[in-house]
Order: C-alpha cells, then sequence, then structure tokens
C-alpha cells in the first residue's frame, strides 16, 4: 500500500555561470526554477566588455583590425574580412581577384574551424567527451595552415584594408587540397560519432524548437536562422566578394529527427554546411588565379571621403555587419559592430519556458554563441 | 522598392514625420524620422503588404555633440530584398524617444545598448538597464566628451 505524499514546490532563482562549463564563456544565465523545470531565464552578458567600439574610434582605420580578431575569437579571418569590407566600400577600393580567392579559401576555412569547435564542444554540453578530440584534432590542421600564412593559430589580422597581409607561401595550395580531401572523409566519422547517435538525438531532437517567424523577429541569423527552415545566406543572397562565381548548396533546418527549428536542425546545418565549405574552397583553389596583386594599393594614410555605410557578411556564426562613419579623416567617427551572437542568444528567453534544466543547456550550445563577440 | 519610393509611401501615410533623403557623395542615404512618430512608421514599414521590413538588423546610437544625438535603424526585407536606414535626431541634453522592441523583439537589447553606451532613454521598454557595463557604471562612454574613470569600487586606473 502506498501512501499518498504531498510534495510543496517552490520557485527559486539561480546562478548559471558566469563560470559554468556549459555557458561557452562568462555568460551568466539567472534561472527561475521550480524543481527542474526553467521558468524564466535572464541572460546577464558584459563581463567580456573591451570597448571595441570606443577603441575603433580612438585609432585609425588599419588599426581597428587586430580588435576585430578578438570579437569572434573562433572566426577571426571571418571578422577581418567583415570590417575590411566596411572599410573598402567607405574608400572605394577595389581588391585585386587574386586576393578575393584567397579571402574566400581563408574564410570558409575559417568556418570550418568555427563549427568544428561548435559540434565538439556541442558534444561536451552533453555529455559526449570523444567528438571533442576528433573536432580539435581536424581543427589544428586548418590552424596550421593559418600558421603558414600569418604566423598567427588564433588572432589572426591577415586581412588588409585592400587584400591581405602576404601572398600564399610556396606549396600551401597543395596542402590546401589535401587537407580538404582527408577532411572529407572524416566528416564520416562525425556523423557516425554524433549527428546519428541514438542518445544524441533523443537530448536534441524537438528541444529548443525556433519557428521561422520567431527566428526573424529576434534577429537570429546564420545556422541559427537556416535551422529553422529560413533559406538566407547573405553569401547568396547578398552576394559579397566574389561569392556570386561559386556554386554550392544552402543547407536548411528539415525536422528530420523532430520539429523544424529543434536543437538537432541547427547542429546538423553546421555539419552540412562544413560539407559545402569544402566544396567552395575546392572551386576557390582552381579558379585561384597564379598571377596578380595580392592586395591593392592603398595609401598609409587612409582617408576615405565624408559618408557612411553598413556591411553585412556571413560569418560562421550569422551576419556580422559593421557600421561605419567616416567624417574624412584617417580616423573613423563610429564604428559598430552588430554581432550575430547578441541577437541569436537574446531569442533564449523567449524559447526556454517550462523546459528542464538540462534542455536548456542543449538549447544554448546549440545556438553557438561566442562571449567575445556578444561583449565587444 | 528604393529608397525614393520607401519615402515616397511613407509620406502619404506621415505626412512631417519623414524628411527626404539627403544627397550623399559616398556611402548610404537615410530617411529622417521624428521622435515622436519612429514606433509608428517602424509598425507601418513592417506590417505593410509591399514594405515588409521583417528584420531590423542593426540598432545603433551616434553622438554629434554639442546638440545631438542620433539613433540609426538599419532595416531589410527578407522577402522583398530591400534595405532602408532611418535616423532619429534626439536632443543631447534629454535624449529619448519610443521604443521599437514591441515591432521587433530583438531591438529589446539593441535598445538597451543604446541606452548603456550613449544615455539615450527608450520609451516604454520592458527593462531598460545597462547591458554590457555594470549596473553602478557612471556616464555613457561612447559619447564623444566622456571622461574616462580613475578609479571603479576601489580599483585604481592608470592613463
Amino acid at each position: 500500500m502506498t501512501r499518498k505524499r504531498e510534495f510543496k514546490s517552490q520557485e527559486i532563482y539561480v546562478n548559471m555561470g558566469p563560470q559554468h562549463p556549459s555557458t561557452h564563456g562568462v555568460l551568466r544565465l539567472m534561472l527561475r526554477t521550480d524543481g527542474e523545470i526553467v521558468s524564466d531565464v535572464a541572460p546577464m552578458i558584459g563581463y567580456l566588455h573591451r570597448c571595441a567600439e570606443k577603441y575603433g574610434e580612438s585609432g585609425t582605420y588599419q588599426m581597428m583590425i587586430p580588435y576585430t580578431d578578438r570579437m569572434d575569437y573562433l572566426a577571426g579571418m571571418n571578422c577581418n574580412w567583415a570590417y575590411c569590407l566596411a572599410a573598402e566600400k567607405l574608400g572605394n577600393v577595389v581588391v585585386p581577384e587574386r586576393a578575393e580567392y584567397i579571402r574566400i579559401v581563408m574564410g570558409e576555412l575559417n568556418r570550418i574551424a568555427s563549427h568544428l569547435i561548435a559540434f565538439g564542444t556541442y558534444g561536451l554540453d552533453l555529455g559526449a567527451f570523444t567528438p571533442f578530440f576528433y573536432a580539435l584534432d581536424e581543427r589544428e590542421k586548418i590552424l596550421d595552415l593559418f600558421e603558414m600564412v600569418c604566423g598567427a593559430r588564433l588572432t589572426y589580422s591577415y586581412f588588409r584594408i585592400g587584400g591581405v597581409s602576404q601572398d600564399l607561401p610556396e606549396g600551401w595550395e597543395q596542402r590546401c587540397n589535401q587537407f580538404i580531401d582527408d577532411f572529407r572523409l572524416r566528416m564520416k566519422e562525425f556523423n557516425d560519432l554524433l549527428s546519428h547517435n541514438y542518445i544524441f538525438i533523443k537530448r536534441t531532437a524537438d528541444v529548443g524548437v525556433i519557428s521561422p517567424a520567431m527566428a526573424i523577429d529576434y534577429g537570429c541569423t546564420g545556422p541559427v536562422l537556416r535551422g529553422s527552415g529560413v533559406r538566407w545566406d547573405l553569401r547568396i543572397d547578398e552576394a559579397y566578394s566574389l561569392y556570386d562565381r561559386f556554386r554550392f548548396q544552402i543547407p536548411i533546418g528539415r525536422g528530420e529527427k523532430g520539429a523544424i527549428g529543434d536543437s538537432w536542425d541547427r547542429y546538423m546545418v553546421r555539419i552540412r554546411e562544413m560539407e559545402q565549405s569544402c566544396d567552395i574552397i575546392k572551386q576557390a583553389l582552381r579558379g585561384l588565379p597564379d598571377t596578380g596583386e595580392y592586395r591593392a594599393k592603398v595609401p598609409k594614410v587612409f582617408k576615405p571621403p565624408k559618408g557612411e555605410v553598413y556591411v553585412r557578411s556571413e560569418s560562421s556564426k550569422g551576419e556580422l555587419g559593421f557600421y561605419l562613419i567616416s567624417d574624412g579623416t584617417d580616423r573613423p567617427y563610429r564604428v559598430k559592430a552588430r554581432s550575430p551572437s547578441l541577437s541569436n542568444l537574446c531569442v533564449l528567453p523567449a524559447i526556454s519556458e517550462g523546459m528542464m534544466i538540462a534542455d536548456l543547456v542543449a538549447t544554448l550550445g546549440s545556438l553557438d554563441i561566442v562571449m567575445g563577440e556578444i561583449d565587444r | 522598392m528604393e529608397i525614393q519610393e520607401i519615402h515616397a509611401r511613407l509620406a502619404r501615410e506621415f505626412p512631417d514625420a519623414v524628411e527626404a533623403p539627403p544627397e550623399v557623395t559616398s556611402g548610404e542615404t537615410f530617411l529622417k524620422v521624428t521622435a515622436a512618430s519612429i514606433q509608428d512608421v517602424c509598425r507601418f514599414l513592417k506590417t505593410e503588404s509591399d514594405l515588409e521590413f521583417d528584420s531590423l538588423m542593426s540598432l545603433s546610437g551616434v553622438d554629434y555633440p554639442p546638440e545631438e544625438l542620433v539613433v540609426v535603424y538599419h532595416l531589410c526585407s527578407t522577402l522583398r530584398r530591400h534595405r532602408v536606414v532611418l535616423k532619429v535626431f534626439v536632443p543631447r541634453e534629454d535624449p529619448k524617444l519610443p521604443t521599437v522592441s514591441s515591432v521587433w523583439p530583438t531591438a529589446n537589447w539593441h535598445e538597451r545598448e543604446a541606452y548603456d553606451l550613449f544615455g539615450i532613454r527608450f520609451l516604454g521598454h520592458p527593462g531598460l538597464r545597462r547591458i554590457l557595463l555594470p549596473h553602478d557604471w557612471e556616464g555613457h562612454p561612447l559619447r564623444k566628451d566622456y571622461v574616462f574613470p580613475t578609479e571603479y569600487r576601489g580599483i585604481k586606473c592608470h592613463d
């Protein structure tokens, strides 16, 4: 015979972070919970604020480039690129064709490196340790390639206004080609390890569903938006650089394991994007002109005419935009970075009500945020 | 839709609230909107079937001392593939304007950032408080006349 027990429940506040392994950096989530059920989430950000925009205003245009590396430190090349695109549009600089091809190769390699971290750490969040080592192993090879071109493995500052800082070293193309061939074979292992793992699917399918309308309303971009089934990629929809010469697919969430826009969809979009990036790199290495300038002639004192531009590009996390205002001097009057992670994170309170704490971890990981970019 | 057409469309609906886009020699032009009508203009831009500005790309503050602060809205329509820039000029002494976070929820955090770094107050915002800086920080750092503090909670900083 069982005796009926009365349980009293009570809502309490719990701090998740700022030092917490699953918050991907110094993010603090203020949770209101009743037992394991989350009733409210309030993200507290700013722990990594380094006044990047203020620095941008106080230095010359070129001096901002190293700060952009430190925004999304997992995709420094993409951040360099977005800033240089804005400065070039402001100053009407034409980038040589060879430089554009080099930029596309670097941008896509960095996208793969960034998605590898997303893949590896997402496994860690959900209790799978092994995929992380597989991911880092591959990422190291990409960092080796970056080290060959610019000497740095994390904060590259390889892009310059008008091109890149130096030409590719001897034999780099072959090594990059070889890496892509090997990497394509390794992709199958990733899928076997994590993507189609029964426990992984149970943890991520139907968890943290973001509807397409909600994703657009909250300003989600990149894999988060595409995971919700919206076919929107700035590389095609607002083709910058030479992306209009390339043929590739835009993977979107199709709700294969649960609802469209769940955590598994967002995860899978990143995996498929890595395959597409391999295709783009292959095409770029084939199309790379043998001769030509790697940097346009840009005066050392770069003074764009009075005016303003907002230029956006598709970084690994989504739409990375720079709003630059020139007052005609060699220093920008205003530098504003629109970071994709900030908008991708602000949807979290709206989707996490009534969720289990463990599912909140799964949802947060699937958003793939980088705090350096949110706090700037 | 080009910016002149968008302006004509808005001028019909909101006479006196929107100014014609100024000629610029370089870069992008914009529409100047009055502070009082920004929320209605934004809702109109979002809901009207031939405009459909469903996405707020970016919301930034800019400081032009000694008179004005500017709030810049970069809008884009993912359905119609057009974009527009709106600017609201507010007095530097008492900068306030209605929030657009009821139109695009993403504006919530962007407006908090503009409040934090420029001191612009967004009326009707659901929780206008500092977002990047500590809650007890003094001043708004991205204003051009911001004086750098020498101490914060007993931590001394040097020049």
